[in-house]
Parts: structure tokens; sequence; C-alpha cells
């Protein structure tokens, strides 16, 4: 049992779970699928799907804090994509073709791309602190996306567009597969390869494994535009989801939600060890936990309250030394329960 | 807001330099009552939406047509940059001052210096919290109450129909604007409030979608599972509606049908979901107060008195109407 909970993922996991347990507390139907229209549907498959962006940005930030960075631009990068894919299909001369989506979804991603190099030459030829060198991107990109939105809410129609979030493979939702296959991805290239090793060198002390041979120029370069791609493609699926690009509120803090993931996922903001798995985590305890307040019927008034005391709960759940303190204090009154009734008598 | 004011930094510049250009341009050629003219200085939220952008264009328009020469400015969501304007319109001795306040405080510094300058100021869309009422002469905008209430009052009149189940209950479900907003906290108190007259009407759920479609469309996505059947959708906001639309269309219901849909703004996407038959009902929240605008100014340069209060001409829109509506829409 102690080996188990000492696993740097079972406090995530433990989290997910009581959360979702939670909702089937207040919902017994909450793990209910069926199929609708020759897909699945139900609570659990709104979580992966509405996750699947978060899920993107986290991946891509997980490696940009394993260098010891991280990007606030992401937001504001998925609000771009989402602008530039939808200002090019509603601009183009046949709306609905399927080339006209894929050609404007490329020049999304590659304007993400441009954006992930901008982000980079700051931080790694530069050297400006990451958190400023992204803040830039973070003011000035939605800014962007407004300029060429032109302040609208511009609406597609365009059905190839529209499966990107919307669409299934299999039964089960494309974002979710697309989700999980640049995790898979991502995966294999650092566990399989010496790149997720060369990445956390960076993180640990950039100068050394500079001087050890590491281009750590080049490597924190790469993490910046991967992660820039991956708020693109997040931003694509966020603009489908609606079928339309909003450039003030698409992908609005979902940079704190991503980096909130990676440190529920386990990995420390000071850089070096990261886990791609630990992020997988908190993606879907952030999504579930955006299901939870309208299922448990939090008022809004209090809805961040809450979130903000399940996020520290789990925060302190993972903290060895609270959790020191809190098993301290069990062995002075060894039956916790008891103890008010004793008080109450 | 936080968004806002970053949004509203990357473009200080350009607004400052708009601010400058507009003061220098400008700046000589001083007042219009010598030439019978009359100068309107209008100092504007910024560009945010749709409907602010509708709401610009129908004051350039109507100041053209009514022969009144505008000066114009975009403050980007800034408080800062619209007592800037409204100084400079001071400065340029303009003959009357509009504009719709960024947030509802700190506004009796620069009124007063209005005051003093003997401007009238006009306010349009949004109020100011200011003890002192002689500040500006009238407040034309919108009324969120009525709104609320309008929504609700189409429930109540329409109960038999809205009731899409048969059991005798309507069970409406509330998209909520951004929490704390005056647009969200007024339309829900006169929804709830017209819909006391019928008691089988109860609001089962009520949730905030932030006045954006993505979150309409999740918060709509977990109360079709968790609510056992839904009568009614009252979205405070056409977008929040066409987000839950997608939501019921994928539960695999008809929205218009299975479940009855109310919005408040009437947006041309909004307009074209009830042409369509997917909404049911809009209670129009007119951006288009240029005309109205344009007539006060004339009256209040001319020295008459004018109500302290006066509401938009606003009017509501079931799928017939929409569908007439819709070709001549101007937002």
């Amino acid at each position: 049992m102690r080996k188990v909970l000492s696993h740097p993922l079972a406090w995530p996991a433990i989290a997910l779970l009581v959360l979702l347990v939670v909702n089937v507390i207040a919902q017994p139907e909450f793990f209910h699928l069926r199929m609708q229209d020759g897909h699945l549907y139900g609570s659990l498959i709104d979580i992966l799907r509405n996750g699947a962006p978060v899920l993107l940005v986290a991946l891509g930030m997980t490696l940009v804090i394993a260098t010891r960075g991280i990007d606030l631009s992401v937001g504001a990068i998925a609000a771009i994509a989402g602008a530039v894919a939808c200002v090019r299909i509603a601009g183009s001369a046949d709306e609905s073709a399927t080339s006209t989506a894929i050609a404007a979804c490329a020049l999304a991603l590659a304007v993400c791309v441009v954006l992930g190099l901008w982000n980079g030459f700051l931080v790694a030829v530069l050297g400006i602190q990451p958190i400023i060198a992204t803040l830039v991107l973070m003011t000035a990109g939605r800014g962007l996306a407004m300029l060429i939105t032109d302040g609208q809410i511009t609406t597609v129609h365009n059905s190839f567009f529209d499966k990107i979030s919307a669409g299934y493979v299999l039964t089960i939702p494309l974002a979710i597969i697309v989700a999980l296959a640049v995790l898979g991805l991502t995966a294999v290239l650092t566990r399989r390869t010496a790149l997720g090793m060369l990445v956390e060198a960076v993180g640990i002390n950039p100068e050394a494994s500079r001087l050890a041979g590491v281009r750590s120029r080049t490597i924190i370069w790469t993490v910046y535009v991967f992660s820039a791609f991956c708020a693109g493609v997040a931003g694509l699926m966020i603009a489908s989801n609606t079928n339309a690009a909003d450039a003030n509120n698409a992908g609005l803090w979902i940079e704190l939600d991503a980096i909130l993931a990676v440190v529920i996922g386990g990995t420390s903001l000071a850089g070096g060890r990261f886990s791609l798995t630990g992020t997988l985590l908190g993606a879907m305890f952030i999504a579930t936990l955006a299901v939870t307040i309208p299922n448990i019927g939090i008022p809004s008034e209090t809805n961040y309250l809450f979130k903000a005391v399940v996020v520290i709960l789990v925060c302190l759940l993972q903290s060895p030394k609270a959790r020191a303190a809190l098993r301290i204090r069990r062995r002075v009154t060894p039956t916790p329960v008891s103890a008010p009734e004793k008080a109450a008598a | 807001m936080v968004k806002k004011t970053l949004i509203a930094t990357t473009a200080i510049s350009v607004g400052a330099l708009m601010l400058s250009a507009c003061g220098s341009s400008d700046g000589g050629s001083a007042s219009g009552k010598d030439d019978g003219k009359i100068t309107m200085g209008f100092a504007q939220v910024g560009a945010e939406s749709g409907w602010r952008t509708a709401n610009t264009k129908s004051i350039q328009d109507s100041a053209k047509e009514a022969g009144i020469t505008l000066k114009f400015s975009d403050a980007q969501q800034k408080q800062e940059n619209q007592i800037k304007a409204i100084r400079s319109y001071i400065q340029q001795k303009v003959d009357v001052i509009a504009f719709s306040p960024v947030v509802e405080t700190g506004w009796d510094t620069v009124l007063l210096e209005a005051k003093r300058a003997h401007i009238p100021v006009i306010l349009t869309d949004r109020a100011v919290d200011s003890k002192d009422t002689s500040l500006y002469k009238t407040f034309l905008g919108s009324d969120f109450v009525v709104e609320g209430k309008k929504a609700g009052q189409w429930v109540v009149d329409n109960a038999k129909d809205a009731d899409t189940n048969g059991d005798g209950k309507i069970d409406v479900v509330q998209l909520e604007g951004t929490t704390g907003a005056a647009p969200a906290i007024d339309r829900g108190e006169g929804f709830a409030d017209a819909t006391k007259a019928n008691p089988a009407i109860k609001v089962v759920a009520s949730q905030t979608g932030d006045f954006t479609r993505d979150g309409g469309k999740k918060v709509m996505e977990t109360f079709l599972k968790t609510q056992k059947h839904i009568d009614v959708l009252f979205a405070q906001n056409d977008d929040m509606g066409l987000g839950a639309l997608e939501a019921i269309e994928a539960a695999g219901l008809k929205p218009g049908q299975d479940i009855k849909i109310i919005t408040v703004d009437a947006v041309h996407d909004g307009m074209q979901a009830l042409a369509d038959g997917k909404f049911n009902f809009i209670v129009e929240c007119s951006p288009l107060l240029g005309p109205q605008l344009m007539d006060l100014a004339k009256k209040v340069v001319a020295g008459q008195e004018v109500e302290p209060r006066i509401l938009t001409e606003e009017t509501t829109f079931d799928q017939a109407q929409a569908k007439e509506a819709l070709p001549t829409r101007k937002y």
C-alpha cells in the first residue's frame, strides 16, 4: 500500500478517481454510455473530447516546463490558429470544400510554428526569461487574433472543419484520437530516443549540459515550436467545436489549465524530470472538474471557489510535507472521526 | 476584465496614435456653434463583438444623416483611454459628448470638467455609478430586466407549447452570462420575475456560460445528461444559445421542437437560427441607438429638457418575424 502511494502518479490518479466517484454519487447515470447516431454518447465522452485541447496544450507545456521554461502564449496562439483557419475558410471561394479546410488548417498551423519560432528565438537566442518572453505573445497574440477576425466572431460552414472536434472515427471522437496520437508520438520520441533525457538535462542545468555537448539552444527552440504547434491544433479543435473563431474567448486561460495539468501530473516547475502520463491524468482531472460543476449543480457565483478548493486539496495531497504533517496529526489523535464527538460530549 | 485589459495593452499604442491624430488634426477647428453645426465627441468602449461594431456603425451612419460632425475614439476597453478621449473633446470644445462607459465608477472628475466647460454629456448603453446625476443629461440604453421579463413572458404565454413532454411541468435550464455582469444579473432577475406568474415553470438548472459559444455548449452538454427532461432553454445571449444548439443536436434532439430555445440580443447568427426554426424566440437588445442618440444630441444642445433615462427602441422576434427581418438586418 505504501509502495503504491509513494508512486508519483498515485495522487493525481486518486484525485481523478475521487472526482469521478463524486459525480456518480450526484448523478448515478454518470458513467452511462449509449450509441447516438452511430457514435458513443455520454459524460465520459464529453470529458475526453473537451479535455483534448487542454491535453494537447499541456503536452507542449510539459516539455517546455521540463527545460525550466514556461509558455504563457499558448492561449493566444490557439486563438490565432482558430482565427486564421476560420477567416481563411469564410473568405474562400468554395467555403464548404474539404480542400479549403485542409489548406486553411495547414496555414493556421504554419502560422503557429512561426510564432513558436519567435518564442524560441526570444528564450534560446536572446536569453530573455521564458515568462517574460512568452508574455509578449500572450498579450499581443490576442490583439493579433482580433485583427485577423476584425473583432467579429467568424462563423464557418464546412463539414470537414466541423469534424475536427465533432467528428467520430470508430464511434470515438476524432479530437480524442488526435490528442492521444500526439501523446503517443511525444512519448515515443522522448522515451525511446535520447531526446527526453536531453530535455531533462537542459532543464536541470542548461550550462552544464551545453558544456557536456548538448545543443541546449536547439532543444529549447524545439520545445517552444512544439508547444506552439500543439496550441495550434488545440485552437483548431476549439474553433471547430463551435464552428466559429472567437478571438476574445477562444483558448482563454487555457495556459493556466495546462500549467495546472502539468503540475498536478507531478512535473516540477523547476525543470528537469517530467511525466507525460502525469500530464494526461492532470488534463483529464481538469476536464472532469469542468463537467463536475454543472453536474453537481454548483451555483455560478461559487464555481471558481469550488475549483480553487479542489485544486488546493490536490496540491496539498501531492506535497510530501503536507502529507507528513497530516500523518503526525493522525498519530496524535488516532481516531480523528470520534474526536469531535468526544469534544461534543 | 483582465482579458480585456490585456487585449487593450496590445493596442494602447494604436489607440494613443488615434487619439493624438484626432487631437492634432481637429484641434484648431474647435466648436461648431459658430457655423450652426453640431459637433459630437463619442468615446466608444472598443470593438469587442459584432454587437459593438454594429453599435459603432449605427452611430457613425446616423451622425452623417443628421448632419452632426462626429469625433470618434475607440478606448480598447480601457477607462483611461476613454477619460483621455473625453478630455480631448473638452479641449476641442465640442457641443456634446456621448460615451459608453467601460466600467461603472471613476467618472466624477472628468464629467465635472465637462460640466464646468458647459458641455452636455449623454451616456449610451451602459450606466455610470455616480451620486451626482447632474453630471450627465441622460442615459440612453437597454433595460436588461425588461429583456429578461420579455423572455419569461414568452414562456408564460406559450406554456402549453413549451411543455414539450406534456407532463404539466415546464422545466427550464438557464445559461447565464458572465457572473457579476449587469446584463447577466438583470436578465436573470427579469426572467425569474415574469415566470413567477405560472407555478408550473421552474428553472431546474442554471449555470454560467460566460456569454460565449464554447461555454454555452459545454454547460448544455452536461445539462442534457444530468436533467431527466428539458422543456425550455433560456440563454442570456445568442452566442451561448448557438453553442447549446450544437450540444442539443449532438444529443439527437431537435432544437426548437424537443427543447424550446429563447435568447437575447438578435445578432445575425442568432436571427439565422431563429429563421431556420432552431430558436423559438429572441428578445432584441439593439445596438442601433444612433438615430435616437442624434435626436437627443440636438435636443440637449438646443437646451431642451430630456428624460434622465431613455430606453432603446427594441422589439422581440418569433420565427416568422425573423424570416422577414433577416434580409434587411444590419448586424
